[in-house]
């Protein structure tokens, strides 16, 4: 006689007791917490609001720095989730610019161009060209551990940069660059001013649409059997390797999405900035973005939105220092200068960050949670 | 023949360079375990120190003696600005993953870089030294004296390197504490001021190679990037070994002139100043063959 016992597949939630959880699928849900379901409503339905309050320069930063966070969250995949670090996210946010850029440029214009305007076709291509360079790339990264991949894909920026600048024929040569890609959807243009909205209005509609449906797809990487992969992966690879998992196939996996968020990222940034030059794609850019995704709190969907628009909007931030801190000048030539403000800020709080709140903006909001939760007890 | 032997001494010159660069990586890496890619920031400071020192020296001293107590000084500066930044930065995560570590030196990098360029001003900043771009004849080659004092300040800094590791407390605390941190700790190596120590040394050595660096053109804002170069190098040569340092500096020196003499020639679909990047592209072939470099200990993996 044997005897099963049943767990029940769907237990109900206990009123009162949010942390508690009676089955695993109610743990991996992708709200799991009524309060975190409100929250994530009420925050997308008022950035669905801000066109309508903010003015056009204000959007368009904004629309830019949605797309610098479609490629943090492809440099979260691989850094924080997957646990290799990688400096060459510049090299793919390239490699997916200049696709985009190829496909819907002018047939007759000075660079290659096909003229296929539509963003329904020029974004995947985008992504899916640049994941497919990450693939090439990954026999070589997958057999390296640690810090040799981080040199390695050091070497991938430099090289990358030295085939954009020499290939002018797609790139425009370096110094003179060429346009991003026209946004067009099935005729809509989307970033062009119409009847009913302008045209930055439209491009942040867009890009906030488009950083949804991402941020939506990376979280529900991170709750499915690639994303356990790449976790268990990160944390030991060798205990990784004894639950069969397939490292090279595992890691290759992982640049090739991360690969493809950088690609889609760098067409839709480049699109919006309008002109761009080879040199746009440094070792300064993969830096931006490991700052977001360790400022924001690595392996966190939530923390890397955070960030990256912490990150995107600080030189907006900086410009406003002179008029209040008066010896810091507006000026590039002058010393000290914002610009060179902005690249100490970069630094300083990379090293701030991981030296006091390793966790990023996402484990101080976690503090404050914490603190609130238990008040007025300390815990 | 004569072409290719002055563009290898030549490579062997700017290679003298790298691997004074690579020196620093490898040492760093070797006591703590990490990467310390702050290396193109000291090198600057150092650059920038003996911009500042060398003319004001110029006039009490002779050219060669003012500009090697000008690299003496620098060095000095530089060392105690890299303990510094070690003592503050890098001592409160040891015991952290060695990639944390990897981009906490990279935030410095940043930081000190611009703080630098500050003193730098938009042009270049020439260092005085007695060489200049001259070129000497030795057995019907011609090369400049510059790249023959980078070679001999390398064979120097190398013999005390070992001298150092082999003769003295200090030497021996820092070679215990490669070996194993925390069985030098139990022998009462204080394994904190062995970090110090190799945070000084890289920085005094990133100094001497900005410095003989600095001999031909100045120093500009953009000339960090070379130091970047020092790690295909490493690469080359394998994390964990000194010799092989200084080896895969000099190949990487040498891979890169040789590359700038013939590739015009021979591949020139490859693009103007391919030789900028050929010593990556090397690094990606050397690593496709053998992951731990040409000299690397293999990591191995036990459960």
């Amino acid at each position: 006689m044997t005897t099963t016992i049943q767990t029940p597949r769907r237990s109900r939630r206990l009123p009162g007791r949010p942390a508690f959880f009676g089955s695993y699928e109610q743990e991996i849900a992708l709200f799991n917490t009524r309060p975190k379901q409100i929250w994530v409503g009420v925050i997308i339905l008022v950035a669905f609001g801000l066109p309508f309050l903010l003015t056009d320069p204000t959007l368009e930063t904004l629309a830019i720095a949605f797309g610098f966070a479609i490629g943090a969250l492809g440099l979260n995949i691989i850094t924080g989730l997957a646990g290799q670090v990688s400096l060459g996210h510049a090299f793919f946010l390239g490699v997916g610019a200049y696709t985009a850029a190829a496909l819907s440029g002018d047939p007759e214009g000075r660079t290659i161009g096909f003229g296929i305007t539509n963003i329904a076709i020029w974004l995947p291509a985008a992504g899916l060209v640049a994941a497919l360079t990450g693939v090439v790339i990954a026999p070589i990264a997958t057999r390296l551990r640690g810090l040799y991949l981080a040199i390695v894909t050091l070497g991938l920026v430099f090289i990358g940069q030295h085939i954009f600048e020499e290939w002018s024929d797609l790139t425009g040569g370096a110094g003179v660059g060429r346009e991003g890609a026209r946004m067009e959807f099935f005729g809509l243009e989307l970033t062009r001013t119409g009847e009913i909205l302008s045209g930055d209005q439209k491009a942040y509609l867009t890009l906030l649409v488009l950083l949804l449906v991402f941020a939506l797809a990376a979280r529900n990487l991170a709750r499915s059997r690639v994303g356990r992969s790449f976790a268990a992966v990160r944390d030991r690879d060798m205990a990784a390797e004894m639950m069969a998992i397939n490292l090279p196939r595992t890691k290759t996996v992982a640049f090739a999405i991360s690969s493809f968020y950088a690609g889609c990222s760098g067409a839709l940034i480049y699109s919006l900035i309008g002109f761009f030059e080879p040199s746009s794609f440094n070792l300064l850019l993969s830096v931006q973005f490991i700052a977001m995704v360790l400022i924001g709190g690595a392996g966190t969907v939530s923390g890397t939105l955070m960030g990256a628009l912490f990150i995107s909007m600080l030189p907006t931030l900086t410009r406003q220092l002179p008029d209040y801190l008066t010896f810091i000048s507006g000026s590039p030539t002058d010393i000290p200068n914002i610009f060179q403000l902005q690249e100490v800020l970069y630094g300083l709080l990379i090293v701030g960050f991981l030296l006091f709140e390793p966790r990023g903006l996402f484990g101080i909001w976690i503090r404050i949670r914490n603190y609130w939760k238990s008040w007025p007890f300390s815990y | 023949m004569t072409e290719f032997l002055e563009s290898v001494l030549r490579g062997l010159g700017n290679g003298a360079i790298y691997a004074l660069l690579a020196l620093g990586f490898v040492i760093i890496y070797k006591s703590s375990g990490a990467i310390s890619f702050a290396q193109p920031a000291l090198m600057m400071t150092g650059a920038v120190i003996s911009s500042y020192i060398a003319p004001a020296l110029g006039a009490a001293l002779v050219g060669a003696v003012a500009f090697f107590v000008s690299v003496t000084a620098a060095a000095l500066v530089t060392a105690l600005v890299a303990m510094a930044i070690e003592r503050l930065a890098i001592r409160p995560m040891i015991g952290r993953a060695a990639f944390t570590i990897a981009i906490i030196t990279i935030g410095i990098d940043i930081a000190v870089r611009v703080i630098t360029s500050g003193f730098i001003g938009l042009g270049a900043r020439p260092v005085p030294n007695p060489w200049g771009l001259e070129r000497t004849e030795i057995l019907g080659l011609r090369i400049q004296e510059r790249h023959l004092v980078a070679l001999g300040i390398l064979a120097l800094v190398v013999l005390l390197l070992v001298l150092f590791f082999r003769y003295t407390r200090h030497g021996l605390a820092m070679r215990a504490t490669a070996f194993d941190q925390e069985a030098a700790m139990t022998q009462g190596i204080s394994v904190g001021a062995v970090f110090s120590m190799s945070w000084a040394i890289a920085g005094a050595l990133a100094a001497v190679a900005g410095t003989l660096l600095a001999t031909s053109a100045g120093v500009d804002r953009q000339i960090w990037i070379v130091a970047l170069v020092a790690l295909p190098a490493i690469i080359l040569g394998g994390l964990d070994s000194l010799a092989g340092a200084v080896i895969g500096g000099l190949a990487v020196g040498v891979v890169e002139s040789l590359v700038g003499s013939y590739q015009g020639q021979w591949a020139p679909w490859l693009g103007n100043n391919f030789q900028v990047v050929a010593p990556y592209v090397l690094m990606f072939v050397v690593l496709l063959v053998r992951p731990y470099g040409l000299f690397g200990t293999p990591e191995v993996r036990r459960v």
